[in-house]
């Protein structure tokens, strides 16, 4: 006898399964392509659903201070030439970030910038002479970072990423709704305190933007070998911190960017982090040879892809900006240069003397003594010039 | 009434903390479970998890963080959990916390204080027993205080926290659980003052930190063999007080600095210099130096080998030319093997 065994009975294949939970790591993850509201010769691309277009007004504004801020750039470099200055690093080819980002915050907002950015910093405001007053070598920092909050320029790489992390919990801490944002090149990602300060930020719901100007460059060293991500924003998910990458030479999607990522932290949700893409159309600074590492090809496929000449188009296009108007903001940039020329031109005054006035809030007995031995050195000087 | 270091360093931390709102600690375990030799105990009960929090576990992080809560106003006690695992944090230490007073020409300063439990003789395995004062003491900007005593652990950290500038704050781990009366809250010398510990006319021991109870029973075994010391405990390293060492040496006319780190380029040799040159013609033999050895911290088993102790300080002691004839270790060879 055989028996015909019962069909085992199988969960249909229609039997609804669990639901997948939804990816927590997806809402944090950058666009795939970056953001870009006008494409590479300034004519504007489908309204994007999250970035939207800053209003005229301020992108006129925006397009003046690219102006100038170019203008002073160039500037900054003939100093150079002229020995009016030690070191120069430049950041033409990047007036959309040093601009948009300055825009994008409030004056009472604090900003960590880098060496790279003087051009932001006189965007923002802070006299030209004190901006330089590092590279020219009268002292460190030149202007009051207190009254400007404006952090001193960071020369050692990343270390400023934990002190706006610090300074935007600070804040908050004591009940004020500041926003930090903190500059960083795409060299600098690679340091630990890049990770140290966007993971505190995260941790303590900090509010701080980090703004990455990936230049592809970190003086000759290029991006691959600073990372194997996807792109610099793709470091944000790890940390639990909400990610864009945004076309950095489109001025419009850079402001739009930032505008929504500074709002994002105001509004208490934490830290955002904002990698645009860009390029330093100048070698990392005057005494570098950038053709030791790029190819003239490259600098002229970027060279048209221009962030002023982009927004101008686009805003002569809508009528925003005519002759006139373009001509007036070029006049406005010569007369900023010629104006910071002139005050450069005069040599400024150090007094060996202050040395010693803020070491500490008050000097040690043993600064006290080494300050008169440099007056007795300086006074023995001048009785030999005599 | 008798209380130890580590209990004097938590009333100081407590005290502060009720005295000014702006006053938060931070850093590794220091929250529920009050840091991990207890400094920190009960502050994050008693003044809640906003003033007394646990950070990321690093330590760069944690200064440089401390950097940024100090430029929005508050005032900052940060605590490094060993001395070795502080050295993360010295890039912010030395080009920011050191130098943002003196960058920003006094717009901006950064109170902050850096703790590190320090020093060895605990048995405690590598990377926990690190002497690393003479790293801060060479970096200008920063004021170096190691306490000896309970009351000197209670005022030096509560006049830490009050100094506009940044103050890394040396604490010996082998004192911490050493006992004596103190009334608390005690305020003793301010900073920039040492203090005879024990007064003698033959001659001056210096030291710091976890060598001022060695020096102390190095005093009192030598009256044994005849000799009266005196004993100055430094006590802020920076700002160093030559005055009150230099007197006590031109009165002694003998001087033995001791200090537990190793030796070479140390905070000793800073101090046995200052005095040679201040005390040239008061002296009746050179200045000598007491130090751990030029070796990494040793494992536990060997580290009473390398602390200097009673019996390294009397050798010394002894070698400071009471006959007056030269010591003759440092004579030419020549001369030496002819006498």
């Amino acid at each position: 006898m055989t028996t015909t065994p019962r069909p085992v009975r199988r969960a249909s294949p229609r039997t609804r399964r669990p639901a997948t939970p939804p990816d927590p790591a997806r809402p944090l993850l950058p666009a795939t392509e970056p953001v870009r509201l006008l494409d590479e010769t300034g004519t504007p691309l489908p309204a994007h659903t999250d970035y939207p277009e800053p209003p005229a007004d301020v992108l006129r504004e925006l397009y003046r201070r690219m102006v100038v801020g170019r203008r002073f750039d160039v500037q900054a470099t003939a100093l150079t030439k002229q020995g009016r200055l030690a070191v120069y690093p430049s950041s033409r080819g990047q007036e959309a970030c040093q601009v948009g980002a300055m825009l994008a915050v409030r004056d009472t907002d604090w900003v960590f910038p880098t060496y790279r950015e003087s051009m932001a910093l006189v965007s923002r405001g802070l006299d030209p002479v004190e901006v330089l007053t590092l590279l020219r070598g009268d002292w460190h920092c030149g202007y009051d970072p207190a009254a400007r909050r404006t952090a001193p320029q960071c020369t050692p790489l990343a270390t400023q990423c934990v002190h706006a992390a610090g300074l935007a919990y600070g804040e908050a801490h004591q009940g004020r709704d500041t926003v930090a944002l903190a500059f960083i090149g795409d060299g600098a990602t690679s340091e630990g305190d890049f990770h140290e300060g966007i993971n505190f930020a995260a941790v303590f719901k900090a509010p701080v933007v980090y703004f990455v100007q990936n230049n592809r460059y970190a003086i000759s060293v290029p991006l691959s070998r600073q990372t194997a991500a996807p792109s610099l924003a793709y470091k944000g998910v790890g940390y639990g911190v909400p990610s864009e990458q945004v076309d950095g030479n489109d001025p419009v999607a850079v402001l739009a960017v930032l505008t929504r990522a500074v709002a994002h932290a105001r509004a208490g949700n934490g830290p955002f982090l904002v990698e645009a893409h860009t390029y330093r159309m100048e070698p990392h600074t005057n005494a570098d040879d950038a053709t030791r590492y790029r190819d003239g090809a490259e600098v002229d496929a970027w060279r048209d892809r221009d962030p002023v000449s982009r927004l101008e188009t686009y805003l002569r296009a809508r009528g925003e900006l005519d002759d006139a108007a373009v001509a007036a903001v070029a006049d406005e940039a010569e007369a900023y240069a010629a104006a910071l020329r002139e005050r450069m031109n005069a040599q400024p005054t150090v007094d060996p003397l202050s040395l010693f006035d803020h070491v500490y809030a008050e000097p040690t007995p043993q600064l006290v003594e080494q300050r008169e031995q440099v007056r007795a050195e300086l006074a023995a000087e001048q009785e030999g010039d005599a | 009434m008798a209380t130890t270091m580590a209990k004097a360093l938590n009333a100081a931390l407590a005290d502060a903390m009720a005295d000014d709102d702006r006053v938060v600690v931070f850093g590794e375990d220091v929250g529920q479970l009050g840091g991990v030799f207890r400094i920190t105990d009960g502050l994050q009960a008693r003044f809640g998890d906003r003033r007394c929090f646990d950070t990321p576990l690093a330590e760069a992080g944690i200064v440089g963080f401390a950097v940024g809560l100090a430029m929005s106003g508050l005032r900052p006690v940060v605590e490094m959990q060993f001395d070795a695992f502080a050295y993360p944090a010295f890039e912010q230490i030395a080009s920011h916390v050191a130098k943002l007073r003196n960058r920003t020409r006094g717009a901006l300063s950064v109170p902050i204080v850096i703790r590190v439990p320090f020093a060895g003789g605990i048995g405690g395995v590598e990377h926990h027993c690190d002497s690393s004062e003479a790293y801060y003491a060479h970096t200008p900007g920063l004021k170096v205080v190691t306490p000896a005593t309970v009351a000197d652990a209670y005022s030096l950290l509560r006049e830490a926290i009050a100094d506009p500038d940044p103050v890394v704050f040396m604490e010996p781990k082998k004192l911490y659980f050493s006992s004596a009366d103190a009334d608390l809250p005690a305020r003793t010398e301010p900073f920039g003052r040492a203090v005879v510990r024990r007064p003698g006319r033959d001659a001056t021991l210096v030291a710091y930190g976890p060598a001022v109870p060695v020096a102390l029973e190095a005093a009192e075994a030598a009256r044994a063999e005849g000799w009266d010391l005196e004993v100055v405990d430094v006590r802020t390293i920076v700002p160093f007080d030559d005055e009150t060492v230099t007197a006590s040496v031109r009165r002694t006319g003998r001087c033995v600095v001791i200090q537990e780190a190793q030796g070479f380029a140390g905070v000793g040799a800073e101090i046995a210099a200052r005095v040679q040159e201040r005390c040239f013609h008061a002296l009746h033999a050179p200045v000598l130096r007491v130090s751990g050895l030029d070796i990494p911290y040793p494992a536990p088993m060997l580290e009473h080998t390398h602390l200097p102790g009673v019996d390294r300080v009397l050798d010394t002691v002894a070698r400071l030319q009471w006959d007056d004839q030269p010591d003759a270790r440092w004579l030419p060879a020549t001369q030496g093997s002819a006498a």
